[in-house]
């Protein structure tokens, strides 16, 4: 059914989609319990440069990202004497601007379960002597599983449905930049449709399974289910 | 009360002049799809189009492919400026050009660039040599200077050795600014986005022989829906002339 580029596109795409995810689970669960608990006026500006990508035009990311990591741009001069090379056309590059495109979808579920947990769990842990790191793994993380697992779900999913960053910055190379959506673009440009349909497809599939576990496994948890 | 049916005469009379005016010039307004590589000619066209016949053209840019896909599924333009001679041949028996309106409007030629002013020398040696990261193409299914990319490659032997360097853009276009942007040290492109007024504007180029690729016949088509545009047909009728023809030639293609 699937030809191996197709797979290959899969394949691809998962890889960016797991390794995003899980770099925005390290970096966006500290910044999101940062801004639900600061009270500096940092706190709305940088809720609003988290939450930029859900507005801007993926063309407008693209474009900067083809400016500043090229060899002129900052980000490309300070790659280069990192020894990194260049991001843009490369698998690390694909994933720093996912990272970035994917960023409010971590951030935002976990902000508002940390901000729904309140003062009070954290003052009992207090008077209980345990160490702020310790309150953060031992209470506060479990009490916000659920907007950890909602922010898993939709980083993830928001990246394998990415297109317009990675067509702008990605140079369509197989097995390195060229995922799914783009695989799809290409076919239906050359005007292969049964092949974009194929693959169209299985993405529509993903994509409602994911809502729908999504929304099953909030909808559970709200009826009460004990955690 | 008379006053104001006076004064409101006195304005349909006066609106009803700017519009006899206007219909008297016959200004029209026509929607172009124009590949990529024709960029920067068709902005010096659109504004002679305009000092000369009063009509408008609105530019659509992109891939050829794509444009006949979008035409095939109504689009609504009324001409397009091709990458090749095969797509406005291949709307025409599908019925969606003006039989008989094809013509030849450019020849483009291929050039490898660099925005480095030393890296690409007059002989294309810099392929062998292999002293760059990224090399950067058209997708040749979709743009023609793609295809005439994959040519050239082939033709010198070269294609699995630069297989691993290569990055495709969507367009000529897309493919430039990878170039331009020095995310590509080297890029196969359209000698008409690199020339300003027949100089090369900045970097280093290797003008590529012709028997490397086979020339790109660049064909115009009056699209059904504009067929009686009279602004669509003046475009036409303007790449036609002699000056339009030296000022395309000006642009870097060939004659």
């Amino acid at each position: 059914m699937l030809t191996s580029a197709d797979l290959q596109a899969i394949g691809l795409t998962l890889r960016v989609a797991a390794l995003t995810t899980l770099i925005l689970l390290i970096v966006g669960t500290p910044l999101a319990w940062w801004l639900a608990r600061t009270k500096s006026w940092m706190k709305r500006p940088l809720s609003a440069i988290v939450a930029l990508p859900i507005v801007l035009p993926p063309s407008v990311l693209g474009f900067y990202l083809l400016v500043l990591m090229g060899p002129q741009g900052p980000v490309g001069q300070w790659t280069q004497s990192l020894g990194l090379g260049l991001l843009p056309f490369s698998f690390s590059g694909l994933v720093v601007a996912s990272v970035f495109y994917s960023l409010p979808f971590m951030v935002q579920p976990i902000q508002t379960a940390m901000e729904a947990l309140g003062d009070r769990p954290l003052e009992v842990a207090a008077t209980l002597r345990a160490s702020p790191l310790d309150t953060f793994f031992s209470v506060v993380l479990p009490l916000c599983k659920p907007g950890l697992i909602s922010g898993v779900i939709m980083s993830f999913a928001h990246t394998v449905g990415e297109f317009g960053v990675v067509l702008m910055v990605g140079g369509n190379i197989p097995g390195v930049t060229r995922v799914v959506s783009v695989q799809i673009y290409d076919h239906v440009e050359a005007m292969e449709y049964a092949d974009a349909h194929r693959l169209a497809a299985i993405m529509l599939g993903f994509s409602f399974v994911v809502l729908l576990a999504l929304f099953t496994y909030n909808g559970t948890r709200r009826k009460g289910v004990s955690t | 009360m008379t006053v104001l049916t006076k004064l409101s005469k006195a304005g349909a009379i006066a609106i009803a002049a700017v519009l006899l005016s206007a219909g008297s010039t016959h200004a029209e307004v026509a929607h172009v799809a124009v590949a990529s590589n024709f960029a920067e000619p068709i902005k010096a066209l659109a504004i002679s189009l305009e000092k000369t016949t009063g009509h408008q053209i609105k530019v659509t840019l992109g891939a050829t492919g794509k444009f006949f896909a979008q035409i095939k599924n109504g689009a609504p333009f009324d001409a397009l400026l091709a990458a090749n001679a095969e797509t406005p041949a291949a709307l025409e028996l599908d019925g969606f050009a003006q039989p008989g309106s094809r013509f030849t409007y450019a020849t483009g030629r291929l050039v490898l660039w660099s925005a480095d002013p030393v890296l690409v020398d007059g002989k294309g040696d810099v392929l062998r040599q292999g002293k760059f990261r990224k090399l950067a193409y058209a997708a040749p299914k979709v743009a023609p200077y793609g295809a005439a990319a994959v040519q050239v490659m082939e033709n010198l032997g070269l294609q699995t050795l630069l297989a691993p360097k290569l990055v495709q853009g969507e367009s000529i276009g897309q493919t430039f600014s990878f170039v331009f942007t020095g995310n590509a040290e080297l890029g196969f492109v359209a000698m008409s986005q690199v020339l300003e007024g027949g100089q090369l504007k900045s970097g280093s180029m290797w003008e590529i022989p012709q028997p490397l690729y086979n020339p790109i016949a660049q064909d115009a088509v009056l699209l059904k829906r504009g067929a009686n545009n009279p602004a669509a047909q003046a475009l036409m009728a303007l790449l036609k002339t002699q000056a339009s023809k030296d000022l395309i030639r000006s642009y870097g293609y060939a004659p």
